[in-house]
């Protein structure tokens, strides 16, 4: 019988956990990244797929469109990540299923 | 000096690889200092080579160990920052260091798609994978695929999986090492294969996981440090302010401006009408197959035979040369031929606009390439890893955010390098007498990275006249900016770095993958902790010489099957560990579904395009994952809905592995 969990890949964690609590704190985390998802496509997709247009907004040299396939998504991602942990490590506290110190 | 990754190591992490940083900083300026005072170039590169390669040794070294926990996950011990550091270095490349600034160099704003697709992916592995990943907390990707879909099939397909991607991938980077090896010490190739070897060996070996992740903290700063002191100085010296990756934006004006006036020149306009003879010469050529090669072999023929002792000294060494050049056969004629007359062509045609989008890729290819390497960075195994060496899960997001930054360094900075390179091309070498080139030109055309031919035979070098070979950007671009030598060998020990560490991670992943998930997983269970150590030190090895053994043959597809590796992780790994994650649903006969079909599929356009024309939307080869991914993702839910769901205790796994509490701690003492 293969649909059994094998001892050592046990986890630990559900114990005396509130199912209500747990529900909110998965439903937090599926708007947070379909959120997170929805830039990310935006600004690779949508930007590239009007890049040509873009182009036609030139700052400091650089055309938006080109700039935004370069440069700018790069930043977006970075800042994209950082906020997507910044704010689940916040709601592990919140919903009270942060690790054990 | 503690013992790396002791406790006291791990206190002061930010004060010892800041003391390394300077120390290695003082070192470049001492050679260059032996440099003005006349120290050779080989010197040069043979000190660098030495000093590099022994640094690493020396921290491979002191982090042997003989836990299981530090071997396979370093302890769990890397704090998220340095996590970041190492992920960067194991994920660059020497495709990312030497060749990606010279792809967008060649390829314009469609160069790009590698720039979003190898850094985009992040956004996808740290929402759907990594912080999930370190709460399981076991040793290996197929250790989750194993435990969520029960028993041994899942396993086994993830170890496939994982090493089909991995070698190919370890193969061109080992190549990699070769090259940099052969160009700067002027080695024989498969010496510098084996030398770089014995730097990657000594690096894993002993401490496995372990020293892989200091070491490749290590390689991060000499390759982050290499790359970014070129474009710096061109910046400085073309626009008077050393940040390349603002000032480019003046530079790609300039391009603009200098490719329609070269597209206006009569001398270019000449050089394209002969590129288009050339292109239509070719086709009659192809056409005429196999009559035309046979005519060809036997005009070469009939001239070596013609040869009398008057004739011009080495014309018989020149025309046999040209005679065994020839294709062997019409199959590979007809191959040969088509690539030179699609070259031909393309330099037929005015110069589109660099900053144009989808001048030289078409729209859905560009974005379907950006689309598989996305989704093939999230889902390689040797990357997913490192998100088991960090304390906790807060630490894995954290990580995956500090990853991408460290990435995004030298990503942010190509485009920028790219943009200087075209514009000295276009306004400093384009328009200039053959006769006085500038020298790095024919050093590096002498190593075939660059090339020129006159073939208008004005005796100037026109646009179409000059071919440039995407690695000779990053590699040449200390000598156009007229910067010592000190600097180019920096840069290539920069290239070692990216090459070795990515090479590590890949050999660890494969090692693991025999000896964690086939030895001990599946073959015995009973395996002592030494002997488990043991087996997988000496597949590490076998895996090694394995790899340079293949990679002294050249293969030329070698480029291309890296293109594949993401396709076939996108494709078969992505789907499975994201849908385990995220749909407590998903059972076991849907998940090997879902690898199986999104493998195959995937595979089966890539053969199919590659070699038999299989054409669907017009999507190429390099991105045959764009069919594999949705398709394993529907297998995976529709074979799941129509068979019994998973266990209670299965679902109560998943639903355990989506919150925090509860992961396994960092252990500083043994499991």
């Amino acid at each position: 019988m293969a649909d059994v969990l094998h001892e050592e890949d046990k986890l630990h964690g559900l114990e005396g956990m509130d199912k209500q609590k747990l529900k909110d704190y998965w439903a937090y985390s599926v708007k947070l990244t379909i959120y997170t998802l929805i830039v990310w496509a935006v600004v690779t997709y949508g930007c590239a797929a009007i890049a040509g247009s873009l182009n036609s907004i030139v700052i400091f040299g650089f055309p938006l469109g080109y700039y935004m396939g370069a440069q700018g998504s790069l930043i977006i991602y970075v800042w994209l990540i950082f906020n997507y942990a910044f704010k689940m490590n916040k709601a592990d506290k919140d919903y009270g299923v942060e690790e054990e110190e | 000096m503690a013992s790396v990754g002791g406790k006291s190591f791990l206190d002061n992490l930010g004060k010892i690889y800041a003391i390394y940083t300077g120390v290695f900083i003082l070192f470049v300026i001492a050679l260059g200092i032996g440099e003005s005072m006349g120290m050779s170039n080989a010197a040069i590169g043979y000190t660098y080579m030495g000093i590099t390669i022994g640094l690493y040794a020396v921290i491979g070294i002191s982090s042997r160990t003989a836990k299981a926990s530090e071997y396979y996950v370093a302890g769990r011990s890397v704090p998220a920052f340095f996590n970041g550091m190492a992920t960067g270095s194991d994920w660059m490349s020497a495709a990312s260091f030497i060749g990606m600034a010279g792809t967008i160099f060649g390829l314009g704003y469609d160069g790009l798609a590698y720039i979003m697709g190898w850094t985009g992916g992040y956004v996808l592995l740290a929402v759907f994978l990594g912080p999930y990943l370190r709460k399981f907390g076991q040793f290996t990707i197929p250790d989750f695929l194993g435990a969520r879909f029960g028993g041994h099939a899942a396993r086994t397909i993830g170890i496939i999986a994982a090493i089909t991607a991995s070698f190919t991938y370890l193969i061109a980077q080992v190549t990699g090492v070769g090259i940099i090896m052969s160009r700067f010490l002027g080695l024989d190739f498969t010496i510098g294969v084996f030398v770089g070897l014995g730097g990657i060996l000594v690096c894993s070996l002993l401490g496995g996981m372990k020293a892989v992740t200091w070491t490749q903290v290590a390689q991060y700063i000499i390759l982050i440090i290499a790359y970014l002191i070129p474009p710096t100085v061109m910046s400085y010296k073309m626009t008077g302010v050393p940040v390349s990756e603002i000032m480019y934006g003046q530079i790609l004006q300039k391009i603009d401006a200098k490719e329609k006036v070269i597209n206006a020149d009569a001398k270019e306009t000449e050089v394209r009408e002969l590129w288009k003879q050339e292109a239509a010469k070719l086709d009659a050529d192809i056409k005429g197959l196999p009559g035309s090669l046979d005519a060809k072999k036997a005009d070469l023929q009939a001239k070596i035979a013609a040869i009398t002792p008057e004739s011009p000294a080495g014309e018989k060494e020149k025309l046999e040369k040209a005679l065994k050049a020839l294709p062997p056969d019409a199959e590979v004629a007809k191959e040969k031929w088509d690539a030179a007359k699609k070259a031909a062509a393309a330099k037929s045609k005015p110069i589109k606009p660099y900053i144009e989008p989808f001048a030289r890729l078409d729209m859905k290819n560009m974005l379907a390439l950006t689309f598989c390497l996305m989704v093939g960075t999230a889902g390689l195994p040797h990357i997913l890893m490192r998100y088991y060496t960090v304390p906790s899960v807060k630490d894995a997001r954290i990580s995956c955010g500090w990853s991408l930054f460290f990435i995004f360094l030298l990503y942010f900075t190509a485009p920028a390098y790219a943009a200087f390179a075209r514009d000295t091309v276009l306004s400093n070498i384009v328009g200039l007498p053959i006769a006085s080139l500038p020298a790095w030109m024919a050093n590096w055309a002498k190593v075939g990275l660059v090339s020129f031919k006159d073939i208008n035979a004005d005796g100037i070098l026109q646009f179409y006249e000059l071919t440039i070979g995407a690695d000779a950007i990053v590699l040449a671009m200390p000598e156009m900016a007229g910067l010592p030598y000190v600097i180019s060998g920096l840069v290539a020990a920069g290239g070692l770095a990216a090459a070795l560490s990515t090479a590590d991670g890949l050999l660890l992943t494969i090692s693991n993958a025999l000896s964690h998930d086939l030895y001990y997983k599946m073959i015995n269970p009973q395996a002592s902790i030494l002997k488990r150590l043991t087996v997988s030190r000496i597949l590490l090895v076998l895996t090694a010489l394995f790899s340079a053994w293949v990679a002294t043959f050249k293969l030329t597809i070698i480029v291309e099957l890296v293109a594949w590796a993401f396709s076939i992780a996108a494709a078969s790994f992505f789907p499975a560990l994201v849908m385990g994650i995220w749909d407590k649903r998903s059972n076991k006969a849907g998940a090997l579904a879902g690898m199986w079909i999104g493998f195959t599929t995937c595979l089966v356009y890539m053969i199919g395009s590659r070699f038999y024309g299989l054409d669907i939307w017009g999507i190429r080869t390099i991105s045959s994952g764009l069919f594999g991914i949705p398709l394993g993702f529907i297998a995976c839910y529709a074979v799941s809905r129509m068979t019994a769901p998973p266990s209670q205790e299965l679902q109560d796994f998943v639903e355990s592995v989506r919150i925090p509490r509860g992961a396994a701690k960092a252990s500083t003492h043994d499991d």
